[in-house]
């Protein structure tokens, strides 16, 4: 019988064949934390389950990327706890202040990879599904689980394809295919079930990264794109311990992606949605929810005060390149402030060594450190009451970058890229002419 | 006898606790208590009673993972959770932290304010007189609903829910 991929992933977790539906305990691969959940998992994991040491010390990857670098003493002296514990349980895999978000990162350190079972104490986990592993977030307690037994338990779900056709028109990306998803199956239309993304090999890995993490916002418990081969160019080096990836067909890379991972004919889906990227235009998640979407073009004209681009949706190298694009020779508009938070440092060290930090500089914006920053309203950059903020993020949540009075809307980084130079949401056409 | 609290569709952890009363930016995970629906109620967590039901409409807790969302309407006491669709990460949070949870829709039924009965062990509740049965969760997630949460239901028996004894 065919399967979907998450059947496929989960079949080889837990040593026979399963199927949608059932019930099983299986080993994980990886366990991901990160700086914001630590405290508790932390205690959870000694005081409250009484394990003295983790299940694996080398399976477990630390990422302190919520508010890096502190914000407050209270945060220093967590992180600071962190590391500590970190040693004393040998664990191999920190990375610390200013390496990057930890979806990204774990792809670009070769830590997350196809076929895998991946969770995290995120809910965008579901982000590792951008190279074909099924990332799933959980808290504290499944994640304290996690590190003490090596296990966790789960529904193996159903499976939603999204099937896009054609090619993206000029201006328009995989934000636009990600936020028409959720607009056409609404913010709980994959509870409980696995997204899958069809037609879309020609995307780079941030790219697919940006449609995995979106997975979530449909209620998806993972959202996995097909190993497929990418033209993306490779920059990652061997300088700082990072995986030296084989040639820019990466995904084609020997063994890199698992014999037994492949779509199959006839696997079962719950439900397929068809996106024609020739007819899509760029879209909009206006306040306060991530499904509440529109085209560009509905949207009446809305004035912004900051534009931010950046997340584990949409602070990809590709994603500052394409920003960059539309800014050359511009300067963001009087009165509008442009924040660009890289997704990992390797993405900024991308962006320095082909112009695109430069090109950014030069049209006004400030560049922060690589990680979370503002999109959990905690430090780089919270809103204030009445602010409009256009943002490259996955939630426009009441409250999620500041003040419950300011206006969140979702778009693409070319979206953002126009609207810095405008002043108002801009398609990215309207600026390049 | 618990009060209903009615909340729309698609209630989000932001609105439960948003990030910036994560206990991570507290001084104290015991802080929390107060910070319930904090912005999106603010009356809540002040007034709430333990026992106090909150009925909701469909993707109750959608949004990120964090624990403390249910953690903190733990802290106060929440009798039950009722919701015809909860988000996956905090339907399994709340399981694990022991916050009975039912699926079904009565944000119709019920008004906020109201006074009901409530037998969580039965998922019986009692309104104007009329008795309301809610669908039990699946026999094994009651198991973990019985021993007060995964924590002590895996101190317990030592394996997950599910999971063969032997294995």
């Amino acid at each position: 019988m065919a399967q979907t991929l998450a059947e496929q992933i989960l079949s080889h977790a837990a040593g026979r064949p399963v199927r949608a539906g059932e019930n099983v305990v299986v080993h994980v691969d990886l366990v991901m934390m990160h700086d914001s959940l630590s405290p508790s998992i932390i205690k959870i994991l000694h005081n409250e389950l009484g394990a003295e040491r983790v299940w694996d010390p080398e399976k477990i990857a630390v990422v302190v990327d919520h508010v890096a670098p502190a914000a407050t003493v209270q945060n220093a002296e967590y992180q600071y706890n962190l590391r500590r514990w970190v040693r004393e349980q040998k664990i191999t895999h920190l990375y610390d202040v200013g390496r990057g978000i930890s979806h990204p990162v774990l792809v670009e350190e070769g830590m997350a990879r196809p076929g895998m079972l991946i969770v995290g104490s995120d809910s965008h986990s579901t982000g590792y599904g951008s190279v074909g592993a099924f990332g799933t977030g959980m808290g504290s307690t499944d994640i304290a689980l996690a590190l003490a037994t090596g296990k966790t338990w789960l529904r193996v779900p159903e499976t939603v394809r999204v099937q896009a056709r054609g090619r993206f028109r000029p201006g328009v990306g995989a934000k636009d295919l990600g936020l028409r998803a959720a607009r056409e199956l609404t913010a709980d239309g994959a509870t409980y079930q696995s997204v899958e993304w069809h037609g879309v090999d020609f995307l780079s890995v941030g790219d697919r990264m940006t449609l995995a993490t979106l997975s979530i916002e449909v209620g998806g418990k993972a959202g996995i794109v097909p190993p497929t081969s990418t033209q993306e160019p490779v920059a990652l080096s061997s300088t700082n311990g990072l995986r030296q990836l084989v040639g820019s067909d990466w995904l084609n890379a020997p063994g890199y992606v698992p014999e037994w991972l492949r779509v199959e004919e006839g696997a079962n889906y719950s439900r397929t949605v068809e996106i024609d990227l020739d007819q899509l235009n760029p879209q909009i998640s206006v306040p306060h929810y991530v499904d509440n979407v529109v085209d560009l073009g509905d949207l009446e004209r809305v004035a912004v005060d900051v534009i931010y681009i950046g997340t584990c949706t949409n602070g990809h190298h590709g994603d500052m390149a394409a920003a960059a694009q539309i800014l050359r020779g511009r300067r963001v508009a009087p009165g509008v402030r442009l924040l660009v938070v890289p997704a990992t440092s390797e993405a900024l060290r991308q962006a320095s060594l082909d112009g695109t930090l430069d090109t950014l500089l030069a049209a006004g914006a400030a560049i922060g450190t690589p990680g979370c920053g503002a999109c959990i309203g905690r430090h780089m950059g919270v809103l204030a009451p009445d602010e409009v903020c256009l943002f490259t993020g996955n939630r426009n949540f009441r409250g999620r970058m500041g003040s419950p009075k300011a206006n969140i809307y979702l778009a693409s980084p070319e979206v953002a890229a126009a609207t810095a130079v405008t002043g108002y949401i801009t398609h990215p056409q309207e600026v390049l002419g | 006898m618990p009060r209903v609290w009615i909340f729309g569709a698609n209630v989000n952890t932001d609105q439960i606790v948003p990030g910036r009363y994560a206990p991570y930016m507290l001084k104290s995970e015991d802080e929390l208590r107060k910070y319930p629906f904090v912005e999106a109620r603010p009356e809540f967590a002040s007034t709430t009673q333990p026992g106090d039901l909150i009925v909701a409409g469909p993707n109750f807790g959608c949004g990120s993972s964090r624990e403390y969302a249910p953690l903190a309407l733990k802290m106060v006491n929440i009798g039950a959770i009722i919701a015809p669709l909860f988000a996956r990460i905090f339907y399994r949070n709340a399981l694990n932290l022991g916050i009975p949870c039912f699926e079904a829709d009565l944000t119709g039924v019920l008004t906020d304010g109201q006074i009901v009965d409530f037998d969580v062990s039965k998922g019986l509740l009692v309104a104007n007189g009329q008795e309301i049965q809610l669908p039990p969760p699946p026999t094994f997630l009651q198991e973990v609903w019985n021993a007060g949460g995964i924590v002590p239901f895996y101190k317990q028996y030592g394996r997950f829910p599910g999971e063969a004894a032997s294995s």
